[in-house]
């Protein structure tokens, strides 16, 4: 089970990696495993505004569908359109191809990029799924 | 929990494990899609070990199932098989079964595993009295199920009897591998294939068997993937075979099932249920029954409908779906769903609080192009 070392974990298996002030959000591949193959991936509109711990899309698998938590606050920049004609992508590659959205977040007033509490690192995530196997 | 002789074997193979009706099994291997896909167009190797195996042996056994079951097994000749249910007396459903006629005094009924003690308790029950015996043999048999369009030619190498001249829904004994088997043409796949029953100490040696005897896809064999409980469960509910839990339970009847045709009250002498269900029957003659009828339903959206969504007609909620899902054949989501008698739609599904267009489909929704 790939977790890499750079990104930000949420407790709901989402993923976040910062770059500036945009976030990068998916799946993580524990998740994506434990969903089975992924065939359609409902996602937040762009110029929406999503909330840290709240749902804004869902991913259905073969078995199952579960809701798509958004791990940072602040306003979609951009969605992966590819997961429309690929949803498999989540599967294949869910750190890469398979990333699903992204979101300007806000800064504070000395220009640091704000994370919202409750972000886990790779060691706090992988600990984390151990426990939930 | 309880294991199936091939445990070790799908943890070899890296499958992802499930509980299933207090059994560990193979959820899937790899991407359950890619199982489905590989069923539908070359074979899938499926470990059904966690079905119930029971004997009813005798002189009278034949009568005796005549007597608790709704088929009339004492018809078939050895070799032959049937889909057949166990009801209550109330005409409701306790299980639906495929009955081989292994021997003129053995027939081995085969239950789902969730319900295997139910069907071996009913039969206790009600055959020993009318002088047949009853034993489970769950524990010491395995199921190897074999299924796909290349499925007779990835087998036939292995058997000792001749695999193209056995029907569907009949078996025989013979020896696959080397290993003594009753080798059966049923499945629950939708697909031509085979059922493989050993001895639980034969599995491992027939499962590895039958993977080497396909080959690899690479040097141009025929695939056979193993497949795990996913897989089976798209691949059935495409063909529109019913689930036991979902399409089929207590309080339904074998008609609102479209199942009508298992229930022979054209047998001879009384069996369970016989007086529900033929007063069941008189109401269908008559057009004021069944109360709801099992349909399919294709999805004109990609939020897939799932068991216990509510289905609508005009706005008004007229059923429930009991299985949906992503149909890899079809690449769209279906579903079943017992409807209000009578409701033509246009039906909607509420997924979750939002209305979603479905169209209604003949059953099933998956034919493959020829019969064995």
């Amino acid at each position: 089970m790939s977790v890499p070392a750079e990104l930000h974990y949420s407790e709901e298996h989402e993923w976040v990696s910062i770059d500036g002030d945009i976030a990068t959000v998916g799946i993580t591949d524990y998740a994506a495993n434990a969903l089975g193959d992924v065939v359609y991936v409902s996602l937040p509109t762009v110029d929406s505004t999503v909330s840290a711990g709240d749902p804004c899309g869902e991913v259905e698998s073969t078995k199952s569908v579960s809701d798509l938590f958004s791990p940072v606050d602040g306003a979609v920049t951009e969605v992966n359109e590819e997961l429309d004609d690929d949803p498999g992508l989540v599967n294949a590659e869910p750190y890469g191809a398979g990333w699903m959205f992204r979101v300007r977040i806000p800064a504070s007033p000395d220009g640091d990029v704000v994370l919202p509490p409750g972000l886990l690192t790779a060691a706090e995530y992988e600990e984390l799924t151990k426990t939930n196997s | 929990m309880r294991q199936t002789p091939l445990r070790q074997v799908h943890e070899r193979l890296g499958a992802t494990m499930t509980e299933f009706a207090g059994w560990l099994m193979p959820l899937r291997y790899g991407s359950e899609t890619a199982e489905h896909l590989a069923v539908r167009s070359s074979a899938g190797l499926f470990d059904l070990s966690h079905m119930g195996e029971i004997a009813v042996t005798g002189p009278a056994a034949g009568e005796a199932l005549d007597y608790a079951l709704t088929g009339w097994l004492s018809r078939l000749k050895p070799g032959q098989a049937r889909y057949t249910m166990l009801c209550a007396a109330d005409g409701g459903i306790l299980d639906d079964l495929v009955v081989y006629r292994q021997a003129d005094d053995r027939f081995l009924v085969i239950a789902n595993a969730s319900n295997t003690a139910v069907v071996l308790a009913e039969l206790a029950d009600r055959c020993p009295p009318l002088g047949a015996v009853v034993a489970d043999e769950t524990a010491s048999t395995a199921l190897i199920a074999i299924q796909g369009p290349n499925a007779p030619s990835i087998l036939a190498p292995l058997a000792s009897a001749d695999l193209g001249g056995l029907k569907y829904y009949s078996g025989t004994y013979g020896e696959v591998a080397g290993r003594p088997a009753w080798v059966a043409r049923t499945g629950y796949t939708g697909e031509d294939g085979f059922e493989v029953f050993c001895a639980a100490e034969d599995a491992e040696h027939l499962w590895a068997a039958a993977l080497s005897e396909a080959g690899t896809p690479e040097a141009g064999a025929a695939e056979l993937r193993p497949a795990g409980l996913a897989a089976r469960d798209t691949l059935r509910l495409e063909a529109g075979m019913p689930l036991y839990g979902n399409e089929l339970g207590p309080d339904v009847t074998p008609f609102e099932a479209g199942l009508g045709r298992v229930v022979r009250l054209d047998k001879p002498g009384d069996f369970v249920g016989r007086k529900a269900l033929a007063e069941v029957a008189a109401a269908v003659e008559a057009g004021t029954a069944p109360e709801r009828t099992l349909i399919g339903l294709a999805a004109r959206s990609r939020r897939v409908p799932r068991h216990g969504y509510p289905v609508l007609s005009d706005g008004a909620e007229v059923g429930t779906v009991t299985s949906g899902a992503p149909s890899p054949t079809l690449a769209m989501p279906i579903a079943m769903a017992y409807v209000a008698r009578g409701t033509t739609g246009p039906f909607g599904i509420d997924v979750r609080g939002r209305v979603e267009p479905a169209e209604l489909v003949k059953l099933p929704f998956y034919k493959r192009s020829q019969q064995a």
